[in-house]
């Protein structure tokens, strides 16, 4: 027996904008409760490649393996490639998770219809199992006592908490966190912030784009560094924020400190 | 302090009809218009039978034509076109005239199992409607369809949702909500568009009004009770979309 199945592994992943090569050959591995934090600078292709992973971009050349099933691409008429097998597609995507920079909770239906939507839907859970599954994960990220409202009636802060819970509804092998502080007021970033810190001390595997710096630090098993397209520096937070061997990576994070 | 304002403009809306008819209105022979009111009852209802039936029956037929001119595919998106174009291209009465005097014409049709709906005047101002009003309808769906903001799309696939899940519980949800101001106005203007029924021997609220002039020589009374009967349909449609729009919280869901 080798090392057991990573939870998510990705090949070689290339991805470009007509003639803008933004992505030229990134390799990740993400085993079991790791949470891996992906840094650089705007432009550097971060969020790409997370949006890359369950094919909301369509990448052009790379290898997405979930748990050790591959998922099946083909190419497009365009160069990019697509989901060879839609039922595969939605199946993988309903376990990677995916938390948005801005949220897109559905803003027509309460919390708890957003939350128990994706569950009912893909899952064919009946709606009471849903709103079981539902009303604990809302008490988990803290916002049970605003499951009738409406997300415009949210804060920015706890509407991110009500996307997250959206997405673990699902119970997701692996989250993809695009940002998810961005778009936050300065004071609302702690409260999303201690969810997704929970999360990793739960030991859930996840992938975090992110420019929050001291956060990253605390809560990454592995530190990732991207850097026009390419993985520049990668290794354990400690390796990565103290004694970069790049150039550009003490540069970042000299200026981010 | 918004519903006030709303109350105050319909009222003042109401007075100067008022003091702009007054000389006329006192001037009216309103024995007569009582004497007719039942009868004027009656080319309401049919007008309101017209307009719901096409309203709703346009609005099922529109919707597979929305969606398939929202499709990013450019050969699914021209398949509803044309229809789309003749209808929205060309008069609701000349398409009124064609259907109900031009069907006529063919034989197979003639001798056809729909015949004994289509020699109906009452069915073929219904067909007409409906196949007018849902060319518009698939239009604002369309538009409705495409102003669904990309996220939320997103979020659905990222979930795991098909193509087809997504269009039926939350593109389709989100949709409706967004055209439904379109919508309600569509509605209104197929209530005053239901006027021509009357050329094709429909005794609708129009149709009605004619009819009686022809007997009383009263015109502008008998115009004038039809137009208040239009003017009350269209007060309680808009007020009837209003609490829709509020009960499905248009507002809110917009502007985000």
């Amino acid at each position: 027996m080798a090392e057991a199945t990573p939870a998510l592994e990705i090949r070689d992943l290339h991805k470009r904008y007509g003639d803008l090569e933004v992505l030229k050959g990134i390799s990740l591995t993400a085993r079991d409760g790791d949470v891996i934090s992906i840094l650089g600078s705007s432009g550097s292709g971060k969020s790409t490649f997370l949006r890359c992973i369950n094919l909301l971009e369509n990448p052009h050349k790379g290898q997405i393996i979930l748990a050790g099933e591959e998922l099946k691409l083909k190419a497009a008429k365009n160069g990019e490639l697509v989901a060879a097998d839609s039922r595969q597609i939605n199946r993988l995507r309903s376990e990677i998770g995916f938390v948005f920079q801005n949220f897109n909770l559905w803003p027509h239906m309460s919390v708890l219809d957003n939350i128990i939507e994706a569950p009912r839907r893909v899952l064919g859970q009946s709606k009471a199992e849903a709103i079981e599954v539902a009303e604990a994960l809302l008490a988990k990220v803290g916002i049970a006592d605003k499951r009738h409202v409406y997300p415009n009636q949210l804060s920015g802060g706890q509407q991110q908490r009500a996307a997250i819970a959206r997405t673990l509804a699902m119970q997701p092998k692996v989250i993809l966190f695009d940002e998810p502080t961005s778009a936050l007021d300065p004071e609302m970033v702690q409260e999303v912030l201690n969810v997704i810190r929970a999360l990793a001390e739960e030991g859930r595997t996840m992938l975090l784009v992110t420019h929050e710096m001291g956060f990253a630090r605390q809560v990454s098993s592995e530190v990732v560094f991207l850097h026009q397209g390419l993985v520049e520096e990668q290794g354990t937070p400690e390796q990565v924020f103290d004694n970069p061997n790049s150039a550009r990576c003490k540069q970042f994070m000299s200026s981010n400190h | 302090m918004r519903k006030g304002a709303e109350i105050a403009a319909w009222l003042l809306a109401l007075a100067l009809i008022a003091y702009g008819l007054w000389g006329g209105l006192a001037a009216l022979n309103w024995d007569v218009i009582i004497k007719w009111l039942p009868r004027l009852t009656k080319g309401a209802v049919l007008t309101l039978e017209l307009v719901g039936i096409a309203v709703v029956a346009g609005l099922i037929l529109a919707i597979p034509m929305g969606i398939a001119r929202s499709s990013r595919h450019w050969y699914v998106r021209a398949m509803p076109y044309s229809y789309i174009f003749f209808f929205r291209g060309t008069p609701l009465l000349v398409q009124l005239f064609l259907v109900y005097y031009g069907l006529a014409q063919f034989d197979a049709v003639r001798n056809g199992p729909l015949w004994q709906y289509l020699r109906d005047p009452y069915w073929c101002a219904i067909l007409t409607m409906t196949l007018h009003t849902a060319a518009y309808i698939a239009e604002i769906l369309r538009g409705a369809i495409q102003a669904v903001p990309p996220g939320e799309v997103e979020a659905a696939r990222a979930l795991g949702m098909s193509r087809a899940k997504t269009m039926f519980y939350i593109v389709l949800p989100r949709a409706a909500r967004i055209g439904l101001p379109a919508y309600s106005n569509e509605v209104i203007l197929m209530l005053k568009a239901s006027a021509l029924a009357s050329t094709v021997t429909l005794l609708e609220l129009t149709g009605m009004a004619r009819t009686i002039i022809a007997r009383t020589y009263l015109p502008v009374e008998i115009f004038f009770a039809a137009g208040m009967f239009y003017l009350l349909i269209a007060f309680i449609l808009v007020r009837g979309f209003k609490l829709l729009e509020r009960w499905l919280r248009v507002d809110a869901c917009q502007g985000r």
